[in-house]
C-alpha cells in the first residue's frame, strides 16, 4: 500500500528524511516510530504529495506520488499534525465542504456518511455549534472523522490519539482495529510506544531521518526461550535450578527454559514459594531503545 | 470546487460585512452633503461629487470615487490576500489539497470567487449609493439628462451606458489588486500579512505618483490610471486613460497571477 525507495527531504543543511525504504503492506497496521523531530510528519507530508521529496520515490496504493495524487488521494484518509477545519461552520458543514471539494457524492449519500462517520468517531450529528467552540479533542476527533469519511482503504494518520482522555484513545484504537478488520490497512505515527505495541502489527523506527529497524511486531517481541521468575528466596531457587540459572537480581531470576510451568513445578516441588513466574518477553520499548542506540553507536 | 468557493464566500459573514463597511463612507458623505448641502468647489474633492448636489443619480460615480482610493483596494487585498493564506492558517489547506483538490484547482477556485467578491461590492456600492443618492440628494432634472464632466448633455440612456462601463473599469482596477494579494496570499502563512504587503504596494504607488521626481515610473504605477474612469463622462469620452489603466492592469495580473500560480504549485506546504 505504501512503499518508499530512497526517500529524502532535506531543510537546506538539515536531512529531515534520509533514504527512507517504507513497505506498508496491505491488512497491516504498521505504527511509525520516532522521537520528536525526526522526521514523522515530513514523510507523511512527502506521502500525501503536500511536500515534495528533495529525492526518492514513493508508491501509494499501487500509483507513483506525486504524480498520480488524483487517482491515488481518493483511496486515502489522513490526518497529518493535528485537525484542520474552518471555525465558523459546524462539524457537519466541516466534513461536507472537504468531501464536495473533491467529489461529487449525492447530497443524500453525503450526508448520511457524514452523520454514520460522526458517530463513529463519538460526536453528536446533530450538534449544530460552530467548531470554534469544540474542545481539543473534539476537534482531533472531528479530524479522524474527515480522514474516515470516504470509507478509504488506506489511512494515514499522523498521531491520531493527540489530545484524547484514556477513555476516548480506546475507543478510537477500538475504531481503528475494526476498521483494519474489516480490510483497512493502517499507517500511524506516534511517538508513544505503548499505543504502537496494542494495535500495531508492523513497526517502522526513525531516528534523526533514518529507519533503524523495520519488522514485524510479533517476530521483534518473540517469546526469548526464557523465564522470568520472583521469589522471596532467590539465591535457595538458583540452586535448585543450578546452571539453567542465567542471571539474578534482587528476587528476579532468569531461567533458560521454554516451560514456565514445568519450572515453577520444580520449584514448588521444593519446597519455595514463587510470587511471579512466566516467560519472558522482550518490550517493544526495550527493541526500539536497542534499535536506535546501536544506530548511534554505529554513526559515532 | 468553484460552485463551492463562491457559495462559502457568500455565506460568510465575513464578506458581508467588510462590503457593509465599504458602504459607511459613502452614506455618511450623502447625509453631510443632503444635510448642509456643501459641496467641495467644482474641481477639488471626489469626482463627481460638487455635481451630486444638483443631481442625487449621480451619486454611485461619485461614491466609486470616495470608496476608490483607499477602501475598495483594502477590502479587495483582505479578501483576496486570505484566499490561500487564511485556509494555511486555519490549517484546512492541506486537507483540501489531499482530499484532493488539484492546487491549480484550488487557486483558480479562489481567483474565481475573489473576482466575485469585486463584482459584488462594486455593484452593491453603485446600488446603495444610487438609493441614497434619490433618498437623501434627491434627482435635478425631470428629463433625466445629465451635465457631462465637459459640460455637454448626456441622455439618460448614454449616462446608464458610461455609468455599465466605469463600473466594469473599477472591478478590471481591483482585480490588479487581486491579483498581488493573491500572489502574497500563496508566500506568506498569514493573510494580513498579505493584506498588507498589498496596501503597501499601493500606497507606495500613490507616494511616487506625487512625486515628480519618479516621472519616469508613473506610466507603470499600478494605481496610475485608477480615476480614469472620470474621462468615461466627458464629452467626447477620451479613451486613452482608460485604455492605458486597462493595459497596465492586465499586465498586472498576468504577472501576479502567473507568480502565484508558479509559487503555489510547486511549494512545500508546511502548514
Ligand atoms: N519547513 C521546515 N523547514 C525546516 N526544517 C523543517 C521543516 N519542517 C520540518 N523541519 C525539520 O525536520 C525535522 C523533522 O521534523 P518532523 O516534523 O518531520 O518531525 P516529527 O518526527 O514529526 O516530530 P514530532 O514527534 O515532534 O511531531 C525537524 O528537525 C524539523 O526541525
Ligand atoms: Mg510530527
Amino acid at each position: 500500500m505504501i512503499r518508499t525507495r530512497g526517500l529524502t527531504k532535506r531543510y537546506g543543511a538539515l536531512t529531515a528524511v534520509d533514504g527512507l525504504d517504507l513497505d506498508v503492506r496491505e491488512g497491516d497496521v504498521y505504527g511509525f516510530l520516532g522521537a520528536n523531530g525526526s522526521g514523522k510528519t515530513t514523510t507523511v507530508r512527502m506521502l500525501l504529495g503536500l511536500v515534495l521529496a528533495t529525492s526518492g520515490e514513493i508508491e501509494l496504493v499501487g500509483r507513483p506520488m506525486p504524480a498520480s495524487r488524483a487517482s491515488a488521494l481518493p483511496h486515502v484518509g489522513a490526518l497529518v499534525e493535528g485537525p484542520g477545519a474552518y471555525g465558523h461552520l459546524s462539524g457537519r458543514a466541516n466534513l461536507a465542504t472537504f468531501d464536495r471539494a473533491a467529489s461529487a457524492t449525492s447530497r443524500r449519500v453525503r450526508s448520511r456518511r457524514i452523520a454514520e462517520t460522526l458517530d463513529q468517531v463519538g460526536l453528536d450529528p446533530s450538534d449544530r455549534r460552530p467548531v470554534r467552540t469544540y474542545s481539543l479533542g473534539m476537534r482531533q476527533r472531528l479530524g479522524l472523522a474527515s480522514a474516515l469519511l470516504r470509507r478509504p482503504a488506506l489511512l494515514v494518520l499522523d498521531e491520531p490519539t493527540n489530545g484524547l482522555d484514556p477513555q476516548g484513545i480506546r475507543e478510537i484504537r477500538e475504531l481503528l482495529l475494526a476498521l483494519n478488520a474489516q480490510g483497512t490497512t493502517i499507517f500511524l505515527s506516534s511517538h508513544l510506544l505503548a499505543e504502537i505495541e496494542q494495535m500495531c502489527t508492523r513497526v517502522g523506527v526513525l531516528d534523526r531521518g533514518r529507519m533503524v529497524l523495520q519488522d514485524d511486531v510479533a517476530s521483534l517481541v518473540a517469546p526469548t526461550g526464557r523465564v522470568a521468575v520472583h521469589t522471596p528466596t532467590p539465591e535457595w531457587a538458583a540452586e535448585v535450578l543450578g546452571a539453567r540459572v542465567e542471571d539474578v537480581s534482587g528476587p528476579r531470576l532468569v531461567v533458560v527454559s521454554d516451560d514456565a510451568a514445568g519450572v515453577n513445578a520444580e520449584l514448588v516441588g521444593a519446597g519455595l514459594r514463587v510470587d511471579e513466574i512466566g516467560p519472558l518477553r522482550v518490550s517493544l520499548e526495550d527493541v526500539v531503545l536497542r534499535a536506535s542506540t546501536e544506530h548511534a553507536g554505529a554513526r559515532a | 470546487m468553484i460552485r463551492l468557493e463562491l457559495t462559502s464566500m457568500l455565506r460568510r459573514p465575513r464578506t458581508w460585512v467588510t462590503i457593509a463597511m465599504l458602504n459607511a463612507l459613502p452614506l455618511v458623505v450623502a447625509i453631510l452633503l443632503a444635510v448642509t448641502d456643501l459641496g467641495p468647489r467644482p474641481g477639488t474633492g471626489p469626482p463627481f461629487l460638487s455635481a451630486v448636489l444638483t443631481d442625487g443619480t449621480l451619486f454611485p460615480l461619485a461614491a466609486l470615487g470616495i470608496v476608490l482610493p483607499l477602501f475598495l483596494p483594502v477590502a479587495v487585498a483582505v479578501i483576496a490576500g486570505d484566499a490561500i493564506a487564511g485556509e494555511a492558517q486555519a490549517g484546512t489547506l492541506r486537507y483540501l489539497l489531499i482530499s484532493p483538490v488539484g492546487r491549480t484547482r484550488l487557486l483558480v477556485a479562489k481567483l474565481a470567487s475573489t473576482i466575485a467578491f469585486v463584482l459584488l461590492a462594486v455593484l452593491v456600492v453603485a446600488v446603495a449609493a444610487y438609493v441614497e443618492g434619490r433618498v437623501l440628494l434627491g434627482s435635478a432634472d425631470p428629463s433625466g439628462s445629465v451635465t457631462s464632466v465637459s459640460g455637454s448633455t448626456l441622455s439618460q440612456a448614454e449616462m446608464i451606458q458610461r455609468t455599465v462601463v466605469a463600473l466594469g473599469y473599477v472591478t478590471v482596477m481591483m482585480l490588479g489588486v487581486a491579483a498581488i494579494a493573491l500572489f502574497f496570499s500563496t508566500v506568506t502563512e498569514s493573510g494580513v500579512s498579505a493584506a498588507l504587503g498589498t496596501v503597501a504596494i499601493l500606497i507606495g504607488s500613490t507616494v511616487l505618483l506625487g512625486l515628480d521626481a519618479a516621472d519616469v515610473l508613473q506610466p507603470y504605477l499600478p494605481t496610475r490610471y485608477w480615476l480614469a474612469f472620470v474621462d468615461l463622462f466627458r464629452d467626447p469620452i477620451r479613451w486613452d486613460g482608460v485604455l492605458r489603466g486597462l493595459a497596465s492592469q492586465g499586465a498586472y495580473l498576468v504577472v501576479f497571477l502567473g507568480a502565484a500560480w508558479a509559487n503555489f504549485t510547486t511549494k512545500d506546504i508546511n502548514t
